[in-house]
């Protein structure tokens, strides 16, 4: 479980993260959305550690992964950054066995378990036929199972994905939305996943928080939060919400500004 | 396992080529079949002629010189692979980044002062060597730096710029001393003139560290290319693996400027062969950057010593007339193409 108390980030003397509290649960899929800017991917690189938070915490049975050695930190929890830099000469091999740092010394010799976490990583994103391409020969759909597949090798119990679906085509949003799920569900990770698109939210979420101005403005299922007077507000836009005639969840209509 | 040292061992025999090329070739010629019979010969008491004169040449002159080619070149090699990897940035070397010619500046500064010729008067002209070489990166680095990055432009243009400060400085300082000008000018050029061995064990410390230390950095080099995020991600104490990776290689270029002068281009024609020929993983591509750039440096002080003879030509003509084209070339590749 990733429990977020009392988060608050500034670069410089604004405020991008206010007092941020949330908590996702083990095999829960937990999707951040809200509007450009409203401090989502700032959430995401602040639990990581990789933004310093002027107060607050996250933390996974009372370790504080704000304050937690690296290598241990790292064992705890994995990102799938957006549209992440991938050096091009790396093979996709290479690549994805960085993923097992936080178990190897600093010379980063790896033993053949390593080798096996990270094969089976490819294989759970079904990328395995990739293992010998160079990164720099991959499309973005499968650069982004590379990233999701070294996350994996990490074996960490918290999942963070930043925008996973941006660059991807709607195949491979499903594609790659449906095994996050599966992560959650099946395999008992706590994921959070940083999500523009409403809809992939209501479909996958277990819980949607709804981010403002670097603060939570509504915590709760798809049906709760994806309210047309909350969604109206938060994105400056008049919605209608109708139930997906698919499966039942709410379906986010955007209207005109003009309205 | 052979699959991955396979490289190692060609570039460990082209080495081992440049090596006995540098002892026989120079203003007496020691012909390849004599040079065996002293290698494996067995002698009891004194050596025949012309053995003996050709063994005296070689334990006295060509020996410790090739030794220091040989230290100068693996550190330049070394440094650059480790600057390349360090700023992500395929340019970046000892030369064009400033970091030598900081390191010539506090060289000579420290040659001003007239140490003893001593053990430990040889020792300091490093160090000077070493504390210059940190300071000119701290410069250029903030100067190049646009928020979390470093432009490649910005970086070469802030080295250029604040190693033709640090070269004019040090000519100033060299045309006020006037006593050990020639001894300085002769140096800065990039020959190694300082005959003997006493500066191989004056200088041998730093490079030993120095080099440890980069031979071990090839993980943390291969996090960093995926940039500090994701190496944080990966968990990497990536400040921490930074400023050691930094200090290492400023400690090695500051040995080899202090050694041999201002040498450039090593540290960038070096590297990109190795990476080219052999795949970009650092833990793979500093060793080889080490021996190559040994073997490179050795090759080009050979011909430093054969062109015109029996006139020497610094070493640094030599690397830079090779250098200067590639770094050319290199310029315009790495535009359109994308193995780095």
């Amino acid at each position: 479980m990733l429990r977020i108390e009392n988060l608050s980030v500034s670069y410089g003397a604004r405020r991008v993260l206010h007092d941020v509290s949330l908590t996702v649960e083990n095999g829960e899929l937990l999707a951040l959305i809200g509007p450009n800017g409203a401090g989502k991917s700032t959430l995401v690189r602040a639990v990581s550690g990789f933004i310093p938070a002027q107060s607050g915490s996250a933390s996974k049975n009372g370790t504080n992964l704000l304050t937690a050695p690296a290598s241990e930190r790292a064992r705890i929890i994995s990102v799938v950054p957006q549209v992440a830099f991938l050096p091009p000469a790396f093979t996709v091999w290479e690549t994805v066995l960085l993923g097992r740092t936080p178990y190897l010394n600093f010379l980063g010799q790896v033993s053949a378990a390593d080798e096996t976490i990270a094969r089976q990583s490819l294989q759970r994103v079904d990328a395995l036929e990739l293992i010998d391409r160079r990164v720099g020969e991959l499309s973005g759909g499968e650069q982004q199972r590379v990233l999701l597949a070294r996350a994996l090798a990490q074996s960490t119990p918290i999942l963070l994905l930043d925008e996973p679906t941006s660059h991807l085509d709607l195949h491979h949003q499903v594609g790659l939305l449906e095994l996050v799920r599966t992560l959650a569900h099946h395999d008992g990770l706590a994921v959070l996943v940083a999500l523009h698109d409403l809809n992939l939210a209501a479909r996958y979420a277990d819980r949607i928080a709804l981010m403002v101005d670097g603060q939570v403005k509504a915590l709760g299922t798809p049906n709760e939060v994806l309210r047309p007077e909350l969604i109206s507000e938060a994105y400056h836009l008049p919605v209608q919400v109708i139930l997906n005639p698919l499966d039942q969840s709410p379906l986010v209509l955007p209207g005109s500004p003009k309205e | 396992m052979r699959h991955r040292l396979l490289p190692l061992f060609w570039t460990i025999i082209f080495l081992v080529f440049a090596v006995l090329l540098s002892i026989a070739v120079g203003s007496v010629f020691i012909p390849p079949a004599d040079l065996w019979r002293l290698l494996t010969g067995k002698f009891s008491g004194t050596l025949p002629e012309p053995l003996a004169t050709y063994a005296l040449i070689i334990v006295s002159i060509r020996l410790p010189r090739t030794v220091m080619v040989a230290l100068t070149g693996a550190a330049l090699g070394a440094s650059g692979a480790a600057y390349q990897g360090l700023f992500r940035n395929p340019l970046a070397d000892p030369y064009l980044i400033g970091v030598a010619s900081g390191a010539g500046l506090g060289a000579v500064i420290a040659m001003s002062i007239q140490w003893p010729y001593s053990f430990w008067g040889l020792m300091a002209i490093p160090m000077a060597a070493f504390l210059a070489a940190l300071l000119t990166v701290f410069i250029v680095y903030s100067l190049a730096r646009v928020g979390r990055t470093v432009p490649t432009t910005n970086l070469i243009l802030a080295g250029v710029a604040f190693g033709s400060f640090a070269t004019a400085l040090t000519s100033f300082l060299m045309l006020r001393s006037s006593g050990e000008i020639r001894r300085a000018l002769g140096w800065l050029l990039g020959g190694a003139s300082q005959a003997g061995w006493m500066p191989v064990l004056g200088i041998l410390p730093y490079l030993i560290i120095g080099l440890s230390i980069l031979l071990l950095g090839g993980h943390a080099l291969n996090l960093l290319q995926f940039g500090d995020e994701q190496a944080h991600q990966l968990g990497l104490p990536v400040t921490r693996a930074r400023t050691i990776i930094l200090v290492a290689a400023s400690l090695a270029t500051a040995a080899a400027v202090a050694f041999a002068g201002i040498i450039g281009f090593v540290g960038l024609i070096v590297p990109h062969v190795m990476r080219m020929w052999f795949g970009g993983d650092y833990r793979r591509l500093l060793p080889l950057s080490m021996v190559g750039g040994a073997a490179f440096l050795l090759i080009a002080d050979v011909l430093a010593r054969v062109v015109l003879a029996p006139q020497e030509i610094p070493l640094g003509i030599i690397t830079a007339l090779a250098g200067a084209p590639f770094f050319l070339w290199v310029l315009r590749r790495s535009k359109n193409q994308g193995y780095w």
